[in-house]
């Protein structure tokens, strides 16, 4: 009870040492967010390459795809470009891109120079679905499921470990629940 | 001659402080209304005063001049347009921004040591306080050192 007294501003001390050591490895720019296995909200956007053919979110029901937010502007995307082409040549899910708040010709022009792994892209020249999404930097991923909802969220740029230790094997267990339901 | 320095100098300051003046009031005028209505513009800024850019975290979308602030800015016009209230406009950015997006984070489980904690530790500060001046008044005199000598 006597060694309490000297004991207890110590614990204090220590908690306040945990507290902070966490915060260490909180990155603020990393909002969780909020529409992690929510329906994906709905759209109906032109295609980036083929003005006036639209897709819509129903279209893309039945099937587990990637849509990976990027601009011609976005030099965080340019990093991770290399990455996603090289993951689309595995074939593994379609990926489609969201071309956001871009001028049509020079996000035609950034895939022709770099490369397009997109089965196709969506043109999203105002935000607005941007928004919907909840997209407040470029580039972001959502990875979406056969029933339309929201399983994963990639904020900022993928990394090869990324990709290897969380995409592929989330992108294999929403293969098998499609397969499963 | 020294006279003639000091005057030129108090003029090259002058100068400097009226070009300052004016570059300051030039930047205070950038941020005109972009909706001709000034009471839902009013309102516009009310609700983007108290909510956070996630793009710059430390502004909220009412000072902000990043991009996404002022494409929010824009949205909450045309949400206010659609005569939706405050409280489905800030639900509605919590829907896709999550709760950090608001700068009153709400009431709930895992905010409760945000919200209790200050109270918690100031009544843990004053209990703590009490006690030790309440033994304290218990001690006998001689366990304090005398300040000043007693008077002879």
């Amino acid at each position: 009870m006597k060694y309490l007294r000297f004991l207890l501003p110590l614990f204090i001390f220590l908690g306040l040492v945990g507290f902070l050591f966490q915060g260490l490895f909180l990155d603020p720019k990393e909002v969780p967010s909020p529409l992690i296995n929510k329906p994906a909200p709905a759209f109906t956007l032109e295609q980036l390459e083929k003005p006036g053919t639209t897709i819509r979110r129903e279209d893309m029901l039945g099937q587990v795809w990637l849509l990976n937010v990027f601009a011609s502007w976005c030099a965080a995307c340019r990093e991770e470009h290399p990455l996603l082409v090289e993951f689309a040549r595995m074939k593994m899910l379609p990926i489609y891109g969201l071309n956001y708040k871009d001028e049509r010709a020079a996000g035609m022009k950034w895939l022709a120079t770099f490369g397009n792994p997109y089965t196709a892209s969506l043109y999203d020249r105002d935000g607005r679905v941007g928004i919907d999404f909840g997209v407040y930097g470029v580039p972001e991923s959502f990875l979406i499921d056969a029933k339309g909802v929201i399983r994963y969220k990639q904020i900022g740029p993928f990394t090869p470990e990324a990709i290897q230790n969380k995409l592929i094997p989330l992108v294999l267990q929403l293969k098998k629940e499609q397969g499963n339901g | 001659m020294a006279r003639g320095m000091a005057l030129r100098e108090v003029a090259i300051f002058c100068l400097a402080l009226s070009l300052f003046l004016g570059l300051s009031t030039a930047a205070a005028k950038e941020a005109a209304p972009a909706s001709a209505d000034p009471v839902l513009e009013a309102r516009m800024l009310k609700i983007a005063a108290e909510l956070r850019c996630l793009v710059c975290q430390n502004q909220t979308i009412a000072d902000s001049h990043a991009d996404l602030a002022i494409d929010l800015r824009q949205q909450v016009r045309e949400l206010l347009q659609k005569g939706m209230s405050d409280q489905q406009i800030s639900d509605y950015m919590t829907a896709r921004y999550g709760d950090f997006v608001l700068y009153r984070p709400p009431f709930k489980s895992s905010t409760v040591l945000l919200w209790v904690g200050p109270g918690l530790m100031l009544v843990g500060g004053l209990l703590v306080l009490v006690l030790v001046l309440r033994r304290r008044s218990r001690l006998p005199d001689d366990q304090f050192d005398a300040e000043e000598p007693p008077p002879p």
